[in-house]
């Protein structure tokens, strides 16, 4: 079985006014069915709404399906015996960097996921050392949380999470409130981390510049999913990706333009290279 | 900025007294702080003295930073002291203003109760000055462990202090940029009077509040995601274990309490102050 | 109408063990009507630099003036600087505390002393301004969506009618769509009212799109000031105090590299696109 499978995925919860009283019911989730192979790295791409972050929540039980199956290896998570070993295999990285450090030292907040899991003394720290080390951060291991800019906190909660061993590492636009060279820090450590660990990588986020390497795009809107494939595939479509308010990076921006005005380059444009290398092919035609 | 400033007063250095497991410290400041209660006597006092003194000495923190730690309570010293003093009506009148009366034991016990307070204080900043926030959090979480059983959470209380240790930097941050942020809306926040200066901190403390909650739910997920779900079962990175000088701290304690308590008991009445 | 900035020093914490020169000699003008953009790396001065130009933090030394009057003056009006020069802050949601959005855009006016009917007047001007739905006027701010949250927390610093708005990363934590509406939206605001604009960015792409002048802040001081084109010509420099120049920038030199006969300094799409074009036809 994949690492995360869903089928007809729904997941609603009532409106309610000022009084508290309900007056209906918003479908955040409408029926999705995602297959993700253990070991790929999988980008699920979608504008605030699109249901991006609630399909997130299902992957490690903070939410669970009102309707549909949502198995993380393999087990479901409607299961109350099962809520504790989903989370462990599925490990979640948030949003906002300070909301997730718990100790006020850089390694006691690594040890904190070991700790909970009863993991003995000596080998947390293990664990806590290869994490640090694995995301870049080891010497800065006895450091507050407080001195640290967005990248590395993001850095040290991605070691948290690594720490307990997970199968499977969800990230919840983690990128969002980071600064682009913050950005930059964290997308190369989750690279790092799939060469190493050959763990699988599930980013959830709104930069397209993030998804190129992905393995599978997977794009959502209003509770949908409206556009699955490569990146190279999904990339090509920029009118419809435009439609679900994403947006292209300015290479393949750059590609489409000159496209429409007659230039014969190929589709789905990913990388600055790419785009100089064909256009100097054309160039030389001429 | 703000995230600098280090909760509680901290004075790193490298002395015995700063490796002491910090349930040693806690303890050991308790009884010191008992003892100042339960003896009466100036040879007791002197005792105790020496004892804060070679405190002190072994713990590398300058006298000047302890004594700063005075500075607050210098008006409640004043006051207990002069109150003590004027108030007091037993012994020989010493000396006679209006209405006011000072007598000899007027004077002692005055100046005995500020000896008192200045120890408890000094003392006690003893422990804080040598002790982290964070030890200091797991060594009262391990000291309180027994009352686990007439139900009091102490894992609990423990880690909520740790958070809060943990988000007080965060907090204070929030909250000049929440004052800055209606201060650039035209607030003002410095003039008026009472009434008129806490109406007008609720452009602040609203959004402070809101956003303390949102970031105690995200903190909540959070620590759900990484298997928290309580002190079940909970491993320790850093667990407290005694050592050789934690329990050569006890044996010093103890023989300063027999100290004092004997001292208390055998010197003669006479020389006893009140 | 316009700000002027002369030896502007700014140090924190003066005598404690945190004290840090912030702001190094800055002197700059800008002219009423401009539409600015300040660059720099994280820690660089630029949020202080703002915090100046609203009296939000004194100076160390050096003079501000406002319209020809210095506010560091004996018996500056300090109050009414802060409703001519609008400032939003970062994540500026974070400001709503009101029972009602309406309410809460009328907290500026009112701290400007004006009757009510005349606060409501402005904040519908201003919701309306920042294309806020008037069906949510009465809601609470904090049952909004992220996006119809900012456009209130903006909307309650134009109800105030500043002649000068200091936007700092205004779009940080939207998606494309929500950036591209409310950058828009300012640039609408300064065609039709001729309101000065001063725009604190992380997006070379937003900044080159938008801006007619860039200001560069690096290490508390000034490093480049000029229009866009000039400023992203020093990319090399840029990049060694952590910025960049625009995505596109980047890809007219690496032609140009190759030989091909384009001029690099691109900085839009649109720009490059017609500049690759026009070398494809020669």
């Amino acid at each position: 079985m994949d690492m995360v499978q869903s089928e007809k995925l729904i997941y609603e919860y009532e409106k309610r006014d000022e009084e508290g009283n309900v007056i209906g019911m918003n479908r955040a989730i409408d029926g999705v069915d995602i297959d993700i192979p253990e070991g790929s790295f999988v980008a699920i791409l979608g504008h605030n709404g699109s249901g991006k972050s609630t399909l997130a929540k299902h992957m490690n039980a903070i939410l669970v399906p009102t309707g549909g199956t949502m198995w993380v290896d393999g087990r479901d998570t409607k299961d109350p015996m099962e809520l504790w070993n989903v989370r462990q295999s599925a490990g979640m990285v948030f949003q906002n960097p300070d909301n997730q450090i718990i100790g006020t030292v850089v390694e006691e907040d690594v040890g904190f996921g070991p700790e909970n899991l009863g993991i003995p003394t000596d080998q947390i720290w293990k664990r806590v050392e290869d994490s640090l080390k694995a995301v870049g951060m080891l010497e800065y291991r006895s450091n507050s949380p407080n001195k640290l800019s967005g990248g590395q906190k993001q850095r040290v909660a991605i070691a948290g999470v690594i720490a307990m061993e997970p199968k499977c590492i969800v990230l919840d636009e983690p990128t969002a409130m980071l600064d682009p060279n913050g950005r930059k820090e964290v997308i190369r450590t989750v690279q790092e981390l799939r060469r190493r660990k050959k763990v699988t990588v599930i980013l959830i986020t709104h930069y397209m510049e993030e998804v190129i390497d992905a393995d599978q795009v997977y794009v959502m809107d209003s509770g949908h999913i409206v556009m699955h494939g490569s990146p190279r595939e999904i990339f090509s479509c920029v009118d419809e990706l435009k439609r679900y308010r994403m947006d292209v990076p300015q290479v393949t921006m750059l590609a489409e333009e000159l496209r429409k005005k007659g230039l014969q380059l190929p589709a789905g444009i990913l990388k600055t290279e790419e785009l100089v290398e064909a256009l100097c092919q054309l160039n030389s035609n001429t | 900025m703000i995230r600098d400033i280090t909760i509680g007063q901290y004075y790193p250095a490298r002395s015995v007294i700063h490796r002491l497991d910090p349930r040693v410290k806690i303890i050991c400041t308790l009884l010191f702080l008992i003892s100042l209660f339960i003896q009466r006597s100036i040879l007791g006092y002197l005792i105790a003295t020496i004892f804060l003194g070679m405190v002190i000495y072994t713990s590398r923190v300058p006298l000047k930073y302890i004594l700063k730690g005075l500075k607050p309570i210098i008006m409640l010293l004043l006051v207990t002291v002069l109150f003590t003093l004027f108030l007091t009506r037993e012994g020989e009148e010493l000396f006679h203003f209006w209405i006011f009366n000072i007598t000899d034991k007027g004077l002692n016990i005055s100046a005995y109760t500020a000896i008192r307070l200045i120890y408890l204080i000094m003392g006690s900043s003893i422990m804080t000055f040598t002790t982290t926030p964070n030890a200091l959090t797991d060594g009262i979480e391990r000291v309180l462990h027994p009352l686990n059983r007439v139900k009091v959470p102490v894992h609990e209380v423990a880690m909520m202090m740790s958070i809060a240790l943990r988000f007080i930097p965060i907090l204070l941050e929030e909250t000049d940029k929440i004052m800055k942020a209606q201060i650039a809306r035209g607030a003002d926040l410095e003039s008026g009077n009472m009434i008129q200066r806490v109406k007008a901190m609720i452009p602040v403390l609203v959004p402070l509040f809101v956003s303390a909650f949102r970031r105690a739910n995200d903190l909540a997920l959070a620590m759900e995601a990484r298997c928290y779900r309580g002190g079940e079962g909970r491993t320790k990175m850093k667990p407290l274990v005694y050592r050789a000088k934690d329990y050569l701290a006890y044996a010093v304690i103890v023989l300063y309490m027999m100290l004092i308590f004997f001292v208390g008991r055998f010197v003669p009445f006479h020389i006893w102050i009140f | 109408m316009s700000i002027k900035l002369e030896h502007l020093n700014y140090v924190y914490s003066p005598g404690t063990a945190y004290e840090k020169q912030a702001l190094k000699d800055i002197n700059l003008e800008i002219p009423q009507g401009e539409f600015v953009g300040i660059i720099g790396h994280t820690g660089s001065g630029k949020s202080t630099l703002i915090q100046h130009f609203n009296g939000l933090l004194k100076a160390s030394g050096g003079a501000l003036y406002y319209n020809g009057e210095n506010i560091y003056g004996d018996g500056y009006n300090m109050k009414q600087l802060r409703s001519q020069v609008g400032l939003v802050f970062q994540y500026p949601e974070h400001q709503l505390f009101e029972v009602d959005v309406l309410s809460d855009v009328c907290f500026g006016p009112k701290n400007q002393g004006l009757s009510s009917e005349e606060c409501e007047k402005r904040a519908r001007e201003a919701l309306e301004l920042v294309g806020f739905p008037e069906k949510y006027y009465r809601q609470s701010p904090f049952e909004l969506s992220g996006g119809q949250k900012r456009r209130a927390a903006i909307a309650g610093v134009l109800a105030m009618r500043p002649s000068v708005l200091v936007l700092d990363e205004p779009t940080a934590g939207l998606d494309p769509k929500g950036r591209d509406d409310i950058l828009n939206q300012v640039e609408h605001l300064h065609k039709n009212t001729n309101m000065t604009v001063i725009l604190v960015s992380h997006s070379m792409e937003d900044i080159a799109r938008y801006v007619d002048r860039i200001i560069v802040m690096n290490q508390g001081e000034k490093m480049f000031d000029g229009k866009p084109k000039k400023v992203f010509s020093h990319y090399r420099d840029l990049e060694k105090v952590g910025l960049a120049a625009p995505r596109v920038t980047y890809i007219m030199h690496a032609l140009k590299a190759r030989g091909m006969n384009v001029r690099t300094d691109a900085t839009t799409v649109e720009e490059a696109a017609k500049e690759i074009i026009r070398s494809f036809h020669d």
